[in-house]
């Protein structure tokens, strides 16, 4: 379990996060969205032990962030954007480095290159991976140790769609075998995909947090129906009678071609708490 | 497996593919190597080239590649993921500390084989406590520096006092004056001497207070910056 409670941290005269808490039980996946510069890569950090913070306390594996042991440190998986890998040693050797550190065995390797579709690329050095096949490699080395705790901040930030795809599949999987993940996006798509429970940050603050599809529920306060007729036109309803009536007689009339509510994403409840998109231009 | 051992073998593998380490550690040896045996002007004494470069390589070669691996480390944040990964500072600065002092001393045998055999372990116990040296100036640079550009920078300014000044001392009165108060410009004597029982007690003292000053300089810069 992570827990968070009142966490408050500020840089100089800034202050990035305020009063920041939640839980996270076992085996879940918690999604912390935001845009850019909203503070989701700072809470990491401090959760991970790399950063200090002025208030609050935070808690993981039952231990309080600031006393992880070495040993805690190694059920714990890390892949942040700003890490790096070794340029000139190949894949395989990158993940040596680690598996060695780690005690893993070496049969592990090629496994985990294989789960994240890199087993072809083994030999080649980590300088002439794609973006994609970088963050595969990042990846890779956080599954190889089979960690309990998983962070990931913006695991598929300029990815194409096919590996990001590849990328949610290996998330799904690692959450079926019970690990806990913590993932930072500013893509809506993919928490609510991902995530059991997730906590809209904006400016260090958490605004809103909960289920994907309850946020959206609590926020659906415009109830429309949406159909696109066979004629090519798009007709908007209220919940309503009348609407109702009016729904029957098309669908009579065999006008309709598709019909569905319509809903807010966690993109349109993000800009209506805050005035904000979670992917600025 | 150890850590230590870990990150020795890391390096290893990373230099061998590092085309431009590769050749800062083995161009002064050859260079000496080609000299000694096809210039020898009249007057010029024994094996001068060989103990000039040899004790510019001293300052050269570890100083630059410790700094220059901290330095990238740092930079490419594969620091930060060895630290996550329970790697200590300790067990990351000496893994890398004794790599660059093996393949420095390796280097060196470069230059022993110009030497006759019984003057050998004179050699081979001079540069390994000045490669010492180097490498723990090398980890204050490394350490305290922001990038692998500045880290590139301020090496090279060491560099040029350590090695070059020693150099210049042997024209220069003036310069020696200074020199001598250098590790380099001690080892170059002892270089020079190539026996145990020339060793002065003045020039231990200087090299000790080198060595002492260089240690000193590493745990300041490390309380004050770490491995962030």
């Amino acid at each position: 379990m992570i827990q968070c409670t009142g966490i408050e941290k500020s840089y100089t005269d800034k202050k990035v996060l305020s009063g920041i808490s939640f839980d996270i039980p076992d085996g879940q996946i918690f999604g912390l969205l935001g845009p850019s510069g909203a503070g989701k890569t700072t809470l990491i950090k401090i959760l991970t032990g790399q950063l200090g913070f002025d208030e609050g306390s935070a808690m993981i594996l039952q231990k309080n962030v600031r006393r992880l042991s070495g040993e805690d440190k190694k059920k714990i998986g890390i892949m942040m954007d700003q890490f790096g890998v070794y340029e000139r040693l190949s894949c395989y050797d990158n993940l040596k480095v680690f598996a060695d550190i780690y005690g893993t065995p070496k049969e592990k390797i090629m496994e985990t290159l294989k789960l994240v579709g890199l087993e072809d690329s083994a030999k080649k050095p980590a300088s002439a991976l794609s973006k994609g096949m970088r963050v595969r490699l990042q990846l890779a080395r956080v599954f190889m140790v089979s960690p309990e705790i998983i962070f990931l901040d913006e695991p598929t930030t300029g990815l194409d769609p096919m590996t990001m795809k590849q990328i949610h599949k290996i998330i799904l999987d690692k959450k079926k075998h019970g690990c806990t993940i913590f993932l930072t996006t500013h893509n809506m798509e993919e928490a609510a995909k991902l995530c059991d429970t997730v906590a809209l940050l904006n400016e260090g603050v958490i605004v809103d947090s909960g289920a994907p599809d309850e946020i959206c529920r609590r926020f659906n306060h415009q109830k429309r129906i949406v159909l696109h007729l066979n004629t090519g036109e798009d007709m908007e309803l209220p919940h309503s009678k009348e609407s109702a009536e009016k729904i029957s007689k098309l669908l009579e009339e065999e006008r309709v071609e598709t019909i569905h509510s319509s809903e807010p994403t966690l993109e349109t409840v993000f800009l209506e708490l805050t005035g904000r998109k979670l992917e600025e231009e | 497996m150890n850590n230590i051992l870990i990150m020795i073998r890391k390096q290893m593998k990373d230099t061998f593919k590092n085309k431009a380490v590769l050749i800062q550690l083995i161009l002064l040896p050859v260079v000496s190597f080609i000299l000694e045996r096809v210039i020898r002007p009249e007057g010029v004494p024994e094996l001068m080239y060989t103990k000039m470069f040899a004790a510019m390589y001293m300052a050269m070669a570890p100083l630059t590649a410790m700094s220059a691996i901290i330095a990238e480390e740092k930079e490419k944040n594969t620091l930060r993921v060895l630290m996550m990964s329970n790697v200590k500072p300790g067990q990351y600065l000496t893994g890398i500390g004794v790599y660059v002092w093996i393949i420095s001393m390796i280097g060196s045998v470069l230059f022993a084989v110009s030497f006759p055999a019984a003057d050998m372990p004179f050699f081979f116990l001079v540069m390994g406590v000045g490669f010492l040296i180097s490498i723990v100036i090398g980890a204050v640079i490394g350490i305290t520096a922001k990038n692998q550009m500045s880290a590139g920078s301020v090496g090279a300014m060491a560099m040029i006092i350590l090695s070059f000044i020693p150099m210049f001392a042997m024209f220069n009165e003036g310069i020696g004056a200074v020199a001598r108060f250098l590790y380099t410009q001690q080892t170059r004597f002892l270089l020079d001497a190539m026996s145990f029982a020339e060793i002065k007690w003045d020039g231990a003292v200087i090299l000790a207070a080198n060595a002492i000053l260089a240690v000193v300089m590493f745990f300041v810069a490390f309380r004050k910056k770490g491995l962030e």
